[in-house]
């Protein structure tokens, strides 16, 4: 009824294939935007910003980067974080050397040198593929984090080993180090982010989507189409790092402050993977819920008894908390294993019909 | 000279007159130590439907990836349009205008009809990624350039009303067609068919016989099948070649073919 398309033509092919094709879809967006734009920055406390806001943006785009690699162009990986890590040194990098530069032209650059290392890891994909793909990007995996922790130019040799970021601003507004404010931060990772997501979904749509795709679904064919098999593996290999590399700098940079290398590590390129498969590979919008889920949700549930006028401990709440996100992980997956994003398309096709179903 | 001499006479006569498009001398080609095609010359000429057949194991296959450069030869020329070939690739083989179907079905069954059927052109879109992730001025213009091509196959084949399904869920008939629309969108000089109606009931078998047909007649597409349905290799082809353990045993005309005694051996088996 309310997303009903009948009366909706399309008479030619520009219109047909618009971003938003029906009308629905455009308005939703534009008051899911017009709330993450307007109305959160309104009434969102510091905290909300700090825990939940910005986590959860920064954890969909390395997802999405992730997902161009796995989900689009079916090459498994396992080193996401590591390849976060080199975005976030190299505009550490970057950012000390010429300390004049603005801080997002730096963050763009960076992306660039997470693409070369993405690039250079994924040359075994040429031969090898699935689990042994998997555990090759592995070994990025641990070899960047003891990079990071070895190699003393890269966090210029701090006692701490460590990098930390400092106060700089933009046109006189600090964004970054312990003075910015969560606003100004949120809105800085917000545009990025939008920017960035909707690239990836004119390019996932286009020619260089239906490459990877082709790829993913049968190589064979796809070689026998015309399709430079190792031009598409790894363009999608540098895409996939180049975004990666920039959430990495972004979480470093407008949300942690500082890291360690071991932030870096295995358990995070993990947490990606899950945020991808549970929000849906193949998809972008699946990224974005497949992080409220996995990042978000946890801390909602920790706030949850406080606000209830419940008493329950930390610790006890910390142990709820895995076992509720826990099953709710295995519910997903067992009510559709394609993830959240097909769900929500199964939803619309069924409110399309409703209220009428035949 | 009776009607039937008069026709198979005029058929070899209109074969005769065709320039010839696939030229190949001598192929050659062994797995190891298991020989798949020996030494096998034969044509394909201009705007015919050549058909190749042969029982189970002959190298029928075998004999179409090496023409479309997924195999390479031991030994022999291969000469296509004019033009000795000497290292190939499948990519390769597309820019010159060779295109194929399996015969597995080989779609890329997570995309939509269109989807798969625009991956064909693949190789002829051109705007940088730049452009694309604006999906804004050239890169558009491209999309709809190639999208309109892309219906006028849909169209030719009537896949019209599957254009957004997933390939992965329609029946096989239809699947079949869609890799035909596929192939098509690449504009090829030389469609391979690699048993285009394999499984196929009679109504789906009479619907691809005529989409061969038509793309033969209106697209001037020049096509080698292999096919085991005899009914419809005799029906379409031109001239049909014989191939039995990797080699060539007979070569013309189907009514040539028919009565040929050893493509009649190779089918019925022989008595030792």
């Amino acid at each position: 009824m309310f997303y009903r398309t009948s009366g909706q033509f399309k008479t030619t092919y520009e219109s047909d294939q618009a971003l938003f094709p029906i009308k629905q879809d455009m308005i939703l967006l534009a008051v899911i935007l017009a709330a993450m734009y307007v109305v959160f920055p309104m009434f969102a406390s510091e905290f909300t910003f700090k825990a939940l806001l910005v986590p959860v943006l920064i954890y969909s785009l390395a997802s999405l980067g992730l997902n161009i690699l796995t989900g689009f162009a079916g090459q498994l990986s396992l080193g996401t974080a590591g390849f976060m890590g080199v975005g976030a040194y190299a505009c550490y990098k970057i950012t000390s050397i010429f300390p004049e530069m603005n801080v997002v032209v730096a963050l763009f650059l960076s992306g660039f040198f997470s693409a070369a290392v993405g690039v250079a890891f994924g040359l075994p994909s040429l031969r090898i593929k699935g689990f042994y793909l998997a555990i090759a990007t592995l070994a990025s995996q641990f070899f960047l984090v003891w990079l990071f922790e070895k190699w003393a130019w890269l966090y210029n040799y701090n006692a701490s080993g460590a990098i930390e970021v400092r106060t700089m601003d933009i046109f006189g507004l600090v964004v970054t180090g312990p003075n910015a404010s969560p606003v100004v931060q949120y809105y800085f990772v917000l545009g990025i982010v939008s920017v960035v997501t909707f690239a990836m979904i004119n390019l996932t749509r286009g020619r260089y989507g239906r490459t990877w795709k082709a790829v993913r679904d049968m190589d064979i064919a796809a070689e026998l189409v015309g399709i430079n098999l190792m031009r598409a593996k790894l363009s999608a290999f540098a895409v996939s790092s180049y975004i990666v590399g920039i959430a990495g700098a972004l979480m470093v940079f407008f949300w942690k402050g500082a890291a360690e290398p071991n932030l870096f590590d295995i358990p995070m390129s993990f947490q990606i993977v899950f945020i991808a498969i549970i929000g849906g590979l193949g998809s972008v919008m699946g990224n974005f819920l497949g992080a409220i889920l996995i990042v978000a949700l946890p801390v909602v549930l920790n706030l949850l008894p406080g606000m209830l006028g419940l008493n329950i401990g930390s610790a006890t709440m910390e142990h709820v908390n895995v076992m509720v996100v826990g099953s709710l992980i295995i519910l997903f997956l067992i009510v559709e294993p394609h993830g959240l994003a097909r769900f929500w398309a199964l939803i619309r096709e069924k409110l399309i019909i409703w209220p009428f179903p035949h | 000279m009776t009607v039937m001499e008069q026709t198979l006479e005029e058929a070899k006569k209109k074969a005769e007159e065709r320039e010839v498009l696939l030229d190949l001398e001598n192929v050659s080609l062994s797995f190891g130590g298991v020989k798949a095609i020996t030494n096998i010359s034969f044509n394909v000429k201009k705007g015919e439907i050549r058909a190749i057949i042969g029982p189970n194991g002959a190298g029928k296959t075998s004999m179409l990836n090496v023409i479309n450069g997924f195999y390479q030869p031991q030994e022999g020329v291969i000469t296509f349009n004019g033009k000795k070939r000497k290292s190939m690739k499948p990519h390769l083989a597309v820019d010159q205008g060779i295109a194929r179907t399996f015969q597995n079905v080989a779609l890329f069954k997570g995309m939509s009809t269109l989807d798969n059927i625009m991956a064909g052109r693949a190789t002829r879109m051109k705007q940088s990624m730049f452009w694309q992730m604006l999906y804004w001025g050239p890169a558009r213009q491209e999309e709809i350039e190639h999208r309109k091509k892309v219906e006028e196959i849909i169209d030719f084949l009537e896949i019209q009303h599957i254009r957004r399904t997933p390939v992965g869920t329609l029946p096989y008939g239809l699947q079949k067609r869609v890799e035909l629309a596929r192939a098509l969108a690449m504009e090829p000089e030389l469609l391979l068919l690699d048993e285009p109606m394999a499984g196929m009931n009679l109504e789906e078998k009479e619907d691809m016989s005529r989409f061969i047909l038509d793309v033969n007649d209106q697209l001037g597409t020049t096509i080698a099948l292999i096919e085991h349905d005899m009914g419809v290799v005799m029906d379409l082809s031109d001239r049909v070649v014989v191939l039995d353990y990797g080699r060539k045993i007979a070569d013309g005309v189907p009514e040539e073919v028919q009565s040929n005694q050893e493509v009649i051996d190779a089918y019925l088996g022989l008595s030792h």
